[in-house]
């Protein structure tokens, strides 16, 4: 998992070729319960660190998940929008939200490794 | 000696002088006022008593306000305008109208206890959706004119507000057109003419306009279309049963007022307003929806789905800050369409576009011009200078006819019109009633193939729409059963001789754009109520217009942007809110074009002054205002709410003061004393108008002197920037918030809200050993209700808030508020209604949750099977023939024993699944046809 990254806001992404795949981590995923919506991101999207990428929905929350670091959307998981519940099953797998072709990899540096992550949610 | 009669308010407050005596024994405080002078802060004590009349005997009050309610005029109204003459079927104004089951209910938040109503509005969104032919339908919006706005809104997201325009295909009721430009206006959206363009977020297509036309809006249709642009009908649902559903015409979203199905016009309101839309856009809907379900045995059930749009969970990216919707009066329109069926709505529309059809042919035979080919109910004729002569003329024979200037005059015809109308009005024109034309209404007609559904069409006998609208309040917990223990909701009495006004015809049947002059008994009263809330708040003006506490919001909020903008301060545009704040703060700032700032609260549940200091810093050269409640959301008195307030005003902001807690305060402290500039007062939460399951609701504001000028104004009163369709809001309700007042007096008044802190201590000291109380205030006291911190349940025995709600559900009880503004928490408020009797019952039945909970925690019952997570229980289980369970059927179904048989309540279903009800929404009753074709 050396390409794997983790932001305090409980995303993963994990780094190919200059390309990240982004999703919400398992922590994230039991705190919110069972999704019911995911409003994915639109191809060709550019966004800054920080911007909304995607609205995960349970039955009692709406929560934004933000871009981890600047980039460009090249793919949604479009199985979400006929089975949300991807991401309570599997949530660092087939439930990852979308993909981003990175456009300032040193942004990564900033980010956590596992390690940091798990102790950062204690 | 002689009795001296019982007095009203000892009617309104349940505890008896003994039962407060042994309250404040067990709160352990010697007086009341001892208890009050622990609780409120010395500094915003009000010294004198309220300076209100005296409190008149229930018959006295009756009879005062039936002399000055006959002061109104009431003609036979042919104005039309969004406003028509019904007529009230008699089994729907006895057995739901007037009917505590259906109108004490609360919003249906908690399914299990609400399948009546929201099978009803379940109902209605199927009504709306077959009308319209648009697939998602929400249970109701406020009126006409505020379902435009937010169908504007709904564009305004589908566009990721990046178009600012709005197009006009003929021309709405002036109303509308007022509160959709009061609504854009913030938000930097301009809404005019006709030209459509790659900006244009919506095209409103009146349907019919303003003069009762149907105009050729289909070049405009595919413009829009080309372009994106959302189409949104305003359409008459009436009109609706004889021609095209709007979604066949190219319609995204179809709105309109549902007041003709069978609710009175009662000068304006309440009523519903439908609003459908099509699938893509169902997420960005704003209010409430119901969905069907299934509960734990798979049967169905309906809950309110995707919540997540609301203000409650979006808070400021909300798609609305619509909360109280206009539930009763939705479920009166369906029960309306349930009695006369398709084929009967059809026969009403039919004879009431024929008697227009007639007098528009009569007319032009008369060689008088009138406007239009197509048309409904309305025809405008063109009288050169004469309308108001035609208009005097028949107001002469008891009709009032709508003057839309000196040469056009318009006549809308109702269920209630006759023939003798019909001849009377051509022949104030010089003519007689002609022969129906063909071809006079647009389109297609529509056929017989709607409404299809088995309740359209089983409910047509007196006998079985009787016991229908009784089968489904039965399957309801209202206050007419148990206390309604919801936080910041105040669920106190309706009582039956405030209620009764609202069906006085002289309440009920007024024309809310009648002359002035008909409309004076309301004019008195509704000058009484704003003379009496103005000295009950602190204020020194109060506008009725805002109908619901949302809108009050908003309206306050507009009153505040006006005021910076009139001082040149304009860029004033942050607004100040703290995050226990009721979720339709932010939303409704974000409407008035504010951005929202988030104050902290600490540990104790306060507003973080050293936050609130550095936050009023860091923006004070743009702050536009604070938003807070007071008692806080956490139920306790602050301290230094004057020195907030000081610290507000110095930074240049004004101070909008929630009043959801206002049942904490009367007579006892005024916000406008407190520092305040601006106040909503919500009528359905203290002054007792009923919450009707979801709505009516009430939310005049009170303005201090410099922001009077910016009150919400009305067309038809000479002003603008309205907020509402009409110019007294849900005017016909206000009489029960009269009543209420002209009963209690000043010192009824001060005694309920003392008793209602009382109730709420001694339910806290009762509970507190079981469930630690989450906030307190000076001395450790509360104020109206408090927090049960049930979240130690969770940790000791996985038994989670939702458990405990749904288990009080076995108890004969609706669960307090969930998880407001504490996640995982229980807030309780017991109003000063409920007797000590029944708050007794409700601490036993929390203190034998609490035990069965310990059970589970040492072991004695699993986890995954005890009677919390198997909440709540059916009798079909109860009397399942085998029973599987580690506890007995009893303790199942009658967990308090032998004491509660009387009060048992048994729910029609087990527990509602929520996930599956959002992940396959669910929300109108398929057509008959398509249950024959899955059944071929």
């Amino acid at each position: 998992m050396a390409n794997t990254y983790f932001t305090e806001d409980h995303e993963w992404l994990r780094i190919e070729g200059g390309v990240a795949t982004v999703g919400i981590t398992d922590y994230a995923q039991e705190q919110l319960g069972d999704l019911v919506f995911v409003e994915l991101p639109e191809i060709g999207r550019k966004l800054a660190k920080g911007d909304t990428a995607v609205v995960v929905e349970s039955v009692k929350a709406a929560s934004d998940v933000y871009a981890p670091v600047d980039g460009e959307i090249t793919e949604a998981n479009t199985s979400l929008s006929s089975d949300p519940s991807l991401v309570n099953s599997a949530a660092t797998g087939d439930g990852w939200l979308w993909k981003m072709k990175l456009s300032n990899a040193s942004q990564l540096d900033s980010l956590m490794d596992e390690a940091a992550y798990k102790a950062h949610i204690g | 000696m002689t009795a001296a009669p019982i007095p009203f308010s000892a009617r309104h407050i349940g505890p008896s002088v003994n039962d407060v005596r042994a309250m404040l024994a067990t709160i352990g405080v010697p007086s009341v006022e001892t208890l009050i002078s622990q609780a409120v802060p010395r500094s915003i004590r009000l010294d004198l008593p309220l300076n209100l009349p005296a409190p008149a005997s229930e018959a006295d009050a009756l009879a005062e306000l039936s002399a000055m309610m006959a002061k109104n005029t009431v003609l036979k109204s042919f104005i039309g305008a969004g406003y028509h003459g019904v007529f009230v079927p008699p089994v729907i104004q006895r057995n739901m109208f007037e009917n505590p089951a259906w109108y004490t209910a609360y919003t249906p938040y908690q399914a299990e206890i609400s399948q009546g109503r929201l099978e009803m509005l379940f109902n209605f969104q199927t009504l709306v959706a077959e009308l319209t032919g648009l697939p998602v339908a929400s249970a109701s919006l406020l009126d006409e004119a505020t379902a435009v706005a937010e169908a504007v809104g709904i564009a305004l997201r589908h566009h990721r507000d990046k178009r600012t325009k709005v197009a006009l295909a003929g021309t709405p009721h002036p109303q509308t057109l007022d509160v959709v430009r009061t609504r854009a206006e913030p938000l930097g959206i301009e809404v005019d003419g006709e030209t459509i363009d790659d900006n244009t977020a919506a095209l409103l297509v009146s349907w019919p306009d303003t003069f009762g036309v149907y105009g050729d809006h289909k070049a405009a249709i595919e413009k829009a279309r080309a372009t994106g642009a959302l189409v949104v009908f305003i359409a008459d649902p009436l009109a609706l049963t004889l021609t095209d559903a709007p979604a066949k015409l190219g319609a995204d979203i179809a709105v309109g007022p549902m007041q003709r199905f069978g609710v009175p016009m009662g000068f304006g309101g309440p009523h519903a307003a439908y609003c459908a839309v099509s699938d893509r856009l169902t997420r960005l809907m704003p209010g409430r929806l119901v969905g069907q379900s299934t509960d734990t045995m798979g049967r169905p059930g309906y809950r309110l789905a995707l919540q997540t749009r609301e203000q409650h969970i979006r808070r400021d990216k909300a798609t609305s800050n619509i909360c109280t919707a206009q539930a009763l009066l939705a479920n009166m329109a369906t029960a309306y369409a349930i009695w006369h069926g398709p084929s009967g709505l059809q026969a009403i529309a039919e004879r009431v576009h024929s008697l227009a059809n007639r007098l528009a042919a009569g007319l032009k035979a008369a060689g008088v011009a009138v406007l239009g080919a197509h048309r409904f109910d309305t025809v405008t004729a063109e009288v050169k200078g004469k309308a108001g002569a035609i208009a005097a003329a028949a107001e002469k024979t008891g009709r009032l006819l709508r003057v839309i200037d000196a040469d056009k005059i318009s006549i809308a015809f109702d269920e209630t019109s006759t023939e003798a109308d019909l001849e009377a009005i051509a022949a104030l024109f010089g003519a007689k009633p002609g022969a129906a034309e063909a071809g006079s209404m647009p389109g297609k007609p529509r056929g017989k193939e709607f409404l299809t559904q088995p309740v359209f069409h089983e409910n047509h006998s007196e006998t079985e729409m009787m016991r229908f609208l009784r089968r489904l309040a039965d399957k309801d917990l209202a206050l007419d059963r148990a206390m309604i223990p919801l936080g910041s909701c105040t669920m106190k009495l309706n009582a039956a001789a405030e209620m009764m006004p609202v069906s006085w015809p002289s309440v009920a049947n007024l024309h809310p754009f009648a002359p002035a002059s008909h409309s004076e008994g309301y004019r008195a009263m509704a000058g009484d109520l704003e003379a009496w809330l103005s000295e009950i708040t602190g204020f020194d003006a109060v506008s009725l217009q805002p109908n619901a506490g949302s809108q009050g919001e908003y309206a306050g909020l507009l009153a505040i942007r006006a005021y910076h903008r009139a001082r040149g301060e304009g860029h004033r545009t942050v607004c100040l809110i703290p995050s226990s704040a009721h979720g339709t703060n932010p939303a409704s700032a974000a409407m008035a074009g504010m951005s929202v700032v988030v104050v902290r609260c600490t540990d104790d549940g306060n507003i973080d002054m050293d936050d609130m200091r550095a936050k009023a810093n860091e923006h004070s050269k743009n702050l536009a205002a604070l938003m807070f409640t007071y008692p806080s959301t956490h139920g306790v008195y602050e301290e230094g709410a004057r020195h907030l307030c000081a610290l507000i005003h110095e930074h240049g902001g004004q101070v909008y003061f929630d009043g959801a807690n206002l049942n904490a305060l009367v007579g006892l402290a005024r916000p406008g004393d407190i520092g305040a500039d601006v106040c909503h007062m919500n009528l359905h939460k203290t002054f007792c108008i009923p919450h009707g399951g979801g709505g009516p609701g009430v939310g005049p504001i009170g303005v201090r002197s410099h922001l009077k000028p910016y009150l919400p104004g009305h067309v038809t009163e000479g002003s603008a920037h309205a907020v509402a369709a009409a110019p007294f809001g849900s005017a016909s309700i206000l009489p029960i918030t009269w009543m209420y007042i002209r009963m209690m007096g000043g010192s009824g008044l001060k005694q309920a809200t003392e008793t209602a802190i009382v109730s709420a201590n001694y339910v806290a000291t009762r509970l507190a050993p079981h469930f630690p109380l989450l906030y307190k205030g000076r001395s450790d006291r509360i104020a109206h209700e408090c927090i049960l911190d049930t979240r130690v349940l969770k940790e000791s025995a996985g038994i989670s808030v939702d458990d405990i709600a749904k288990r009080l559900i076995d108890y004969g009880f609706h669960a307090p508020t969930m998880s407001f503004p504490v996640a995982g928490t229980l807030m309780v408020e017991p109003t000063e209604s409920e007797p000590k009797r029944e708050l007794d019952r409700f601490c036993e039945a929390m203190i034998a949750i609490a035990s069965e909970a310990a059970k589970v925690a040492k072991g004695e019952w699993p986890l995954n099977d005890n009677p919390l997570v198997n909440a709540p229980h059916t009798a079909a289980e109860a009397l399942a023939g085998a029973w599987t369970h580690p506890y007995s059927r009893l303790e199942a179904a009658y967990p308090a024993g032998d004491a509660d048989l009387s009060a048992k309540y048994w729910p029609p279903v087990s527990r509602i699944d929520n996930v599956a009800g959002d992940r396959n929404l669910v929300c109108s009753c398929p057509p008959l046809t398509e249950y024959l074709g899955a059944a071929e």
